[in-house]
């Protein structure tokens, strides 16, 4: 990318000179560092009631004695976390007045991934003409939420409108204590989603396409909590396909998923953070903490396409509490030029005849580390808990690497846990065979790349399986030559 | 169609084909066999444009042009297709998808557009009609956990949806039974016309009994030494090899 985080961070500063945006931001943000009295002031600035601050605070307390974890197998250098700003008014998008004025390089990759002409505009900040439209759509899709009960909104709203929900649920998927960033997360989340289904209700539509409409922003400091009642259905879908440029370089978020009995969360996450430029230089650093209770009967799957951030550290999870109850992890992590990914999942096993699923493929190119790490847990009590785990790697060129730690804890003798690894290389014989049909270098490897990663691909919502299929292209580009 | 003049090719700095002159013209049916390591694979690999084959000398026209600094998929796109030895395994995609791909990369490099759905599988079931080739086979993916005469009609069938100009046919015989051996020789004679061309590499004279050349080559230790007409394939089949390779001592 010939456009680096500085080069656009200096062109959102300007912009926002010109538009005269620059002392609205200045007035609404707190100064750097981090201490109890900036995160009074976080909950202040949101109007949270006291439960909600004291809650943050001993979060915070709670992180000040924690060290930050270096397990992973990724190298970087650590942020200080004195010298970043805990909280910014909602962020200020540039504003164009019309496409013209955009970033060509970053319209091409919005027409590379199909998106419409509405969203790019949207997405990249334009003052959108057509917002009836938008409007509509949005409401339509709130007034069939709400006929069915369904509560869908940002968690600062949640925690204000429905205090008994998140003070029965906040933090016990996650607890405060954790890790380094859950803690750090938990004491000054800026927003993120709140997410409820009612008990036999089955959410008509994906999540997803609201959420595109309306929440095109992330924070920095996510925090979110799905929580599906007894014998309720939702499909989840967080982020886009379209490359997001953030100028905030650490994103801890904290994602907390709870399937009641008999209850289904299917959750998928495209994430295409900013990685970092050729040289390895900029890019975000991707610390999330994600993880699923499942009660009796109940499943949660994990869906994750992951292209993005230059360092990532991620692991969906799932807690097979309630006998029979079944977690799945799909995941496509592409690493290339200079990304890390130590990513993948755990399946703690507590229930009787639990089950897990666990599909990984890793893609490497260029100079990039991609790790799998994962833990199936089957606990003594979980008798006849079964897992399978699949991981598959691809390694493009000599310079990448490809890893797999898998952690197995067996305490029940009834268990059935199967573990398959591969690792392959796109081999230049595939190459010149596509070659000799007709097919150039470029296209060859996102049909071989597409084709290994395919079992994880038909996962997503439809729509979202195309978007991703041109991402992971989009992605490895430039990675063979 | 296809003329070869004094073509000398190393890998790796091994120069194995040595001065090959050859020239085939649209409606042939050429032969080439030779006992292996003559040179065989490495001529097809050379005129498909394999980076692995470095040119040190003499040229290789196609249609009349110089075709040394084409890429592979250029030379593919304006009608040379290798049905290869060992066909190559892309687990996760399917026969049609790649097909499909191809035709659509071919199509567009030629400034057409991409062919329609229907059109698309009315050819995909004439070709594998053709072939004998049952539909589930279409779906599975590509190469992968494929017997050797699966994936030898495949290669076949691809050339039929491709529809080359000049086509070679690298030992698409081996791992051949009788059977599956007419059926393939059968699709290449069904599609063979006046304006295209078959180079048929081959070790025995087994599949020659079927797809009949105009001509057959003898290629011995990188070069042409001797060239007839379809009785020089029976000839090859009763003495073998070991008479020419006295008569030119090597």
């Amino acid at each position: 990318m010939a456009y680096t985080e500085e080069e656009l961070k200096k062109e959102l500063e300007t912009k926002e000179y010109e538009y005269g945006f620059y002392t609205d931001i200045e007035s609404d943000t707190l100064p750097v560092g981090l201490n109890e009295d900036i995160v009074r002031a976080i909950s202040k600035k949101k109007n949270e009631p006291e439960w909600m601050t004291e809650w943050r605070l001993e979060a915070f307390r709670i992180w000040s004695e924690m060290v930050e974890p270096e397990w992973a197998n990724v190298k970087y250098t650590k942020p200080d976390f004195q010298k970043i700003s805990y909280y910014s008014a909602p962020k200020k998008k540039p504003q164009y007045d019309s496409l013209d004025e955009v970033d060509p390089e970053l319209l091409d990759t919005f027409n590379k991934l199909g998106i419409s002409l509405e969203e790019q505009k949207k997405l990249a900040g334009v003052a959108v003409d057509v917002v009836m439209d938008s409007v509509s759509v949005a409401t339509t899709f709130k007034k069939t939420l709400a006929e069915k009960g369904i509560i869908f909104c940002s968690i600062s709203e949640a925690i204000k409108e429905h205090p008994d929900l998140v003070k029965k649920y906040l933090g016990t998927v996650v607890p405060r204590t954790d890790n380094f960033y859950a803690a750090l997360n938990s004491a000054v989340f800026s927003d993120g989603s709140f997410c409820y289904i009612p008990k036999g209700v089955r959410c008509p539509m994906e999540l997803s396409t609201y959420f595109r409409i309306n929440q095109a922003g992330t924070g920095q400091f996510e925090r979110t909590l799905v929580i599906a009642d007894k014998e309720s259905y939702v499909s989840y879908l967080e982020g886009c396909t379209a490359p997001m440029r953030d100028e905030n370089q650490l994103h801890a978020a904290v994602v907390e998923l709870i399937a009641l009995d008999d209850a289904e969360i299917k959750y998928s996450t495209v994430q295409n953070w900013f990685p970092g430029n050729k040289e390895g230089k900029g890019g975000v650093y991707n610390f999330v903490t994600k993880r699923g209770l499942c009660e009796k009967n109940s499943k949660i799957s994990w869906t994750q396409v992951e292209t993005g951030s230059a360092v990532t550290w991620k692991y969906p999870s799932c807690i097979l509490k309630g006998d029979n109850s079944i977690g799945e992890f799909y995941s496509i992590a592409v690493t290339n030029n200079w990304q890390q990914a130590d990513t993948g999942t755990k399946m703690i096993h507590l229930g009787k005849n639990t089950k897990s699923t666990i599909i990984s493929k890793g893609i490497s190119a260029g100079q990039s580390q991609n790790s799998y790490r994962g833990l199936v847990q089957i606990n003594r009590r979980a008798t006849n808990a079964r897992n399978f785990s699949q991981c598959d790697s691809l390694l493009m060129g000599n310079k990448c690497g490809a890893h797999t730690f898998p952690y197995i804890e067996a305490k029940n003798k009834t268990a059935q846990i199967e573990h398959e690894a591969t690792t392959s290389k796109i081999g230049e014989d595939q190459i010149f065979y596509c070659n000799q049909r007709g097919i150039d270098t470029e296209k060859a490897i996102a049909l071989i790349v597409n084709g290994f990663s395919k079992e994880v691909l038909n996962k997503l919502p439809m729509e979202f399986a195309v978007e991703a299929q041109k991402l992971l292209e989009i992605s490895l580009e430039g990675s063979v030559g | 169609m296809l003329k070869i003049e004094n073509l000398h090719a190393s890998v790796e700095d091994k120069e194995i084909l040595k001065g090959i002159n050859l020239e085939v013209k649209p409606g042939e049916v050429h032969a080439i066999m030779g006992p292996n390591g003559s040179g065989k694979s490495t001529l097809s690999s050379v005129i498909a444009g394999n980076e692995d084959f470095e040119i040190t000398k003499g040229a290789i026209y196609y249609e009349g042009e110089n075709i040394e600094e084409l890429a592979p998929e250029e030379r593919a796109h304006k009608g040379i297709f290798l049905s290869f030895q060992y066909p190559v395994e892309i687990p996760g995609v399917s026969v049609t998808n790649f097909m499909k791909t191809a035709i659509n990369e071919t199509r567009k490099a030629r400034g057409m557009e991409e062919m329609r759905a229907n059109e698309m599988l009315k050819q995909i079931r004439e070709k594998a009609e053709m072939l004998d080739i049952d539909r589930k086979f279409l779906s599975r993916s590509l190469n992968e956990g494929f017997s050797g005469g699966e994936k030898k009609r495949n290669e076949i069938f691809q050339m039929a949806m491709l529809d080359p100009k000049l086509a070679i046919l690298d030992e698409t015989d081996s791992g051949l039974d009788i059977d599956a051996l007419k059926i393939v020789a059968n699709g290449v004679n069904r599609l063979k016309r006046a304006d295209n061309a078959v180079v048929v590499i081959t070790h025995y004279q087994r599949l020659l009994e079927y797809i009949v050349p105009d001509y057959v080559h003898v290629l011995l230790n990188g070069k042409i030494v001797k060239s007839g007409g379809k009785e020089l394939a029976l000839q090859l089949e009763e003495k073998g090899y070991d008479w020419i390779k006295q008569e030119h001592a090597v």
